[in-house]
């Protein structure tokens, strides 16, 4: 980002310099607009926020190889797509940030029965510690018979609820494995 | 939508009603915008308050919250009375001529068949009457007097514009100023379209709203032409799809249904849930119930899926009476659920009675939490007046990537499934919805298989067979949906090679035609529109079979004539229709079936016994009201409302405590609560504020800037008042009312933080779905002191 920054100020002032003497300004205020994202790697995504289905392209700095971590410097709208040709609205434009965001979390945190704070733990210790509990509830409030009699394989103790975020692969898995392993308290955001 | 974003700029009147597009899908809402400098289409926007839509529309209705219906019900009978519905339209695609049974009534705002025992309908005596041959009896003259169109005539007749005006608070010329406009495209050449949201939604009445809506599109010949149609805007990236896909109480994906606990067998469900031919000339598309199912019972379970045991039926837990978002926070509150999972979800603000759900979450033993960010569900523990010590619930957050660290495809509100690319890493800690929901799983099946457990063959047999078992690609599941012939092992290209045997998968067959021996038709990107009406057939995918418009037989006349040749949706050429993909069969002639061919009807409902609360739409006051039922007194809300336990001493009636009606929505710059974590648009809409107008601050001493309270009989919030405008009085059964706005936005974790709007709202739900009533309640509200420091 320094470097980009840097850059731009320096065709900045060159700019400056011919206009003094009379040359046209628009090569030169070309060339520092190009810079930001000149060598950057172009992606198409969709904006995340409202269904409208906006395409986007996100402009990448980093190839991602062994010493890089790839870095979203830019997002503007994807003036391919017929939905949105090119246009974002203010979340849409902004969602470099949400994406490259210092408040993501990143690691798991576990929370003590009565306790006042939270603390980390590690991958295991999480998967371990949900399967364990997911098991058990299961075992507790699976109902094989209802009180007619029929059978109704299902567990009553646990609901899962979440997401219409996720993309649709990750939706349909969702289903698939909550109803395999009987839940039948199930919901998302279309509900509210 | 039964239509798509862009095919909103073939329109010649758009609606905008339970919606506010210019602030909430801004980019989407230009092609209304389009329409109207294109091809001087007429916008008219009808909400409780003057909105952004509102500034760019021709003609702005404001209505009381909670009143949709009386406007809707307005429309139909402007439209009857004044012969504005396009006859052959009506006649040829809707039931307007099927003959009702004699037993069926409406009287003192009931329909026959109501038990006040149990609060529900008996529904037989909302039956089509049959003749002899066992099909429904119809009068093509329509003149019948139990046939729909006459018993539609009657039923509307008590809403005249003095009765609309009286109930939703607007003048009788405003409301025909608006009518006329919404009512003037019932001709072949004229085509108009309705976009709502939640604000129809989130309604005790919300299903019988958007009933009334299709019966005005109906009765104007709107459905299944470009530029018409009735357009749901969702408001989260991939509500259409995650809806699809059924993370939904009481369906399997493709609205398949969650089997009844009294359907003791594969046969016994597939026989109540395959609907018969109401009449000899419909295609009954759901007559192919049996291979959806059966598909999707192998896409689960694979080899353990016979025709022996059943495709495995039995290892599908059944259904509940109730499994929807209330019902759940209901038994939560109750003590009867020990866990909860939420993922990509924030349920805590996301309501209703905020402190409702307070008490539900403390009473969990455990809550797993699953986002890219810290979420106030997770720390409902410290929430605000909440004692950490005092909750016992163990909770684990767990960090989960992004939509940018991942590809995968995103279905519009339009029906486009998108696919994306993924574009960078997530950060080494972080981990896949996709890993954590496969690790959940085997982690689960391992202990069960150590230890034993309830009914472990489910799990034990669920498939899944993906190449790295802990970490399925979202290819190999994209694959998995579209659905395989099982003996060549060949990506099906369409539901239409579906077979109830057992010899096909598809885990939705909605999604077959998705991804195909061709590849991923979704990740398709060629931007040309040979059909110049904004189709796009090769970009991405849209469901189902790529089809743009729904229900777009319709379109054209008896004889496979467009309405408009402009604006065909298809058309017969003598061998085939062409156009955009038949919703039809590709050389079926026109006259063979009904244009609806996913109805036992053949043709589109205008009156219906698929709802539980009327086969036509009723004016039912909101739970929370500030009048009675001007329309019939003794019934004035909703009867078969389900009340869960306690809520009916939660809910005002209208007094002094609490007169002012309420609705709450979004901002643009915010999307829910996720937003509170974005620098850029926290600076754009820092502060919750309350909407007060001008006349009611007036009255109640409230400046524009100072610091007002609102609270409701369930809780309150604080915030700054800006006075406003946009919100007139207006005049509900001779009386002022006035309406406050609330923006839903805040909560206690983020970098803007503010009170819930959500502490005010009722824990109640629509008859139908139970998607709470957000949209309309009532609240107090007055100055808050400034203390001096």
């Amino acid at each position: 980002m320094d470097f980009s920054r840097r850059s731009f100020l320096k065709s900045s002032a060159a700019g400056a310099g011919f206009s003094a003497l009379g040359f046209d300004l628009a090569p030169a205020y070309a060339a520092s607009r190009e810079l930001k994202i000149s060598n950057a790697r172009e992606y198409r995504t969709i904006c995340p926020y409202c269904a409208v289905g906006c395409g986007t392209i996100a402009y990448v700095h980093g190839s991602g190889g062994l010493n890089t971590t790839k870095t979203v410097i830019h997002v503007e709208g994807d003036p391919d797509s017929p939905i949105n040709g090119g246009t974002l609205c203010p979340k849409g434009a902004a969602q470099m940030q949400l994406a490259m965001n210092p408040r993501l979390q990143e690691t798991p945190l576990f929370r003590r029965a009565g306790a006042a704070d939270w603390e980390e733990v590690d991958w295991e210790f999480a998967m371990d510690w949900f399967a364990r509990r997911f098991k058990e509830s299961r075992d507790r409030t699976f109902v094989q018979r209802d009180e007619a009699g029929h059978t109704v394989n299902r567990c009553e103790g646990i609901a899962w609820v979440g997401s219409a975020t996720v993309c649709n692969e990750d939706a349909y898995l969702i289903t698939k494995t909550m109803r395999g392993l009987g839940l039948i308290y199930i919901d998302h955001q279309a509900r509210i | 939508m039964t239509n798509h974003w862009k095919d909103i700029k073939n329109a010649d009147v758009v609606l905008v009603m339970g919606a506010n597009p210019a602030e909430n899908h801004p980019c989407g809402f230009k092609w209304a915008v389009e329409a109207r400098d294109r091809r001087g289409a007429k916008l008219v926007t009808v909400d409780p308050r003057f909105t952004r839509s509102s500034a760019v529309a021709d003609k702005h209705l404001q209505i009381r919250p909670g009143s949709d219906i009386a406007i809707l019900g307005g429309f139909i009978r402007h439209i009857m009375e004044n012969g504005l519905f396009h006859n052959d339209y009506v006649r040829l695609h809707t039931n307007a001529s099927f003959i009702v049974s004699e037993s069926f009534a409406f009287q003192d705002g009931l329909f026959s068949g109501f038990d006040q025992a149990s609060g529900e309908y008996d529904k037989p005596s909302w039956s089509y009457e049959r003749g002899p041959d066992g099909y429904v009896r119809r009068d093509p003259t329509l003149t019948h007097p139990r046939c729909v169109f006459q018993l539609l005539r009657m039923h509307y007749d008590r809403y005249t514009p003095s009765m609309v005006a009286r109930i939703a608070g607007c003048s009788e010329e405003e409301f025909l100023g608006a009518a006329e406009i919404v009512c003037s495209t019932g001709t072949a050449n004229r085509v108009g379209t309705i976009m709502y949201a939640v604000g129809w939604t989130m309604h005790t009445v919300g299903s019988q709203i958007i009933r009334s809506a299709a019966i005005v599109q109906l009765l104007l010949g709107n459905i299944g032409r470009p530029g018409g149609g009735i357009n749901a805007l969702r408001g989260h990236a991939n509500v259409q799809g995650a809806t699809d896909h059924a993370i939904v109480a009481g369906i399997l994906p493709g609205y398949l249904k969650v089997p009844r606990p009294h359907q003791t067998s594969l046969n016994a469900h597939l026989r109540e849930s395959t609907p018969r031919p109401l009449v000899p000339d419909t295609m009954n598309y759901w007559g192919n119930y049996p291979k959806f199912f059966v598909s999707q019972l192998k896409s689960w379970f694979g080899d353990h899926a016979t025709a022996d045991n059943g495709f495995a039926y039995h290892y599908l837990g059944k259904a509940a009476d109730d499994a929807t978002w209330l019902s759940i926070w209901d038994r939560a509150r109750r003590g009867e659920l020990e866990g909860l999972v939420a993922l990509g979800f924030n349920p805590l603000l996301a309501g209703p009675d905020v402190n409702r759900l307070l008490e539900g979450m403390s009473n969990l033993k455990w809550k797993v939490v699953i986002d890219p960010f810290m979420l106030d569900t997770a720390e409902f523990w410290r929430a605000p007046g909440v004692s950490p010590e005092e909750i016992e619930t163990e909770v684990l957050s767990l960090p989960a990537t992004h939509w940018i660290e991942r590809d995968g495809s995103f279905t519009n509100s339009g029906r486009w499934a998108q696919w994306k690319e993924m574009v960078i890493d997530p950060p080494p800690s972080v981990r896949s919805d996709t890993w954590i929901l496969s690790e959940l799983f085997w982690r689960v099946k391992e202990l069960y298989e150590r230890e034993g457990g309830a009914y472990h063959e489910p799990i034990k047999h669920l498939s899944w067979s993906y190449l790295n078992p802990r970490m399925p690609t979202l290819e190999e599941l994209a694959k998995e949906i579209n659905g395989y012939n099982l003996r060549t092992g060949e990506l099906l290209s369409s539901f239409g090679e579906l077979e109830p045997d057992g010899s096909t998968s598809s885990g939705n067959w909605l999604y077959s035609g998705s991804f195909t021996e061709a590849g991923n038709q979704m990740a398709r990107r060629i931007a040309g529109d040979p059909t110049g009406l904004g189709m796009h057939h090769d970009w991405a995918w849209s469901w189902p079979l790529n089809r743009r418009v729904l229900y777009n037989r319709a379109s054209a006349d008896a004889v496979g004539r467009p309405w408009d040749r402009e604006r065909a949706g298809i058309q017969w050429n003598g061998r085939e229709w062409i156009g955009d993909v038949p919703d039809y069969g590709k050389t079926t002639p026109p006259g063979r079936v009904g244009a609806f061919i996913m109805t036992e009807e053949g043709v589109a409902r205008l009156f219906t016994t698929h709802l539980i609360d009327g086969p036509v739409p009723e004016h039912y006051e909101p739970a929370e009201s500030p009048v009675p039922n001007v329309l019939h007194q003794t019934v004035s809300v909703n009867p078969t409302i389900r009340w869960y336990d306690g809520v009916r001493e939660t809910l005002a009636t209208a007094d002094e405590e609490f007169p002012y009606p309420c609705t709450v929505y979004r901002v643009v710059e915010h999307e829910h609560f996720v937003t509170a974590n974005v620098p850029y648009l926290v600076e754009l809409m820092p502060e919750f504020f309350v909407e007060v107008p001008e006349g009611l601050a007036r009255e109640k001493g409230i400046e524009n800037g100072s610091r007002v309270r609102v609270w409701s009989k369930r809780g309150e919030v604080q915030g700054k008042a800006i006075v406003t405008r946009r919100i007139k009085p207006l005049t509900v059964n001779g009386n002022v009312a006035w309406t406050v706005g609330i923006p839903v936005h805040w909560g206690f974790v983020g970098i803007t933080k503010g009170s819930m709007a959500n502490n005010l709202t009722p824990f109640v739900g629509d008859a139908n779905t139970r998607c709470p009533e957000f949209k309309a309640f009532l609240v107090n509200i007055a100055p808050v002191e400034e203390v001096r420091s």
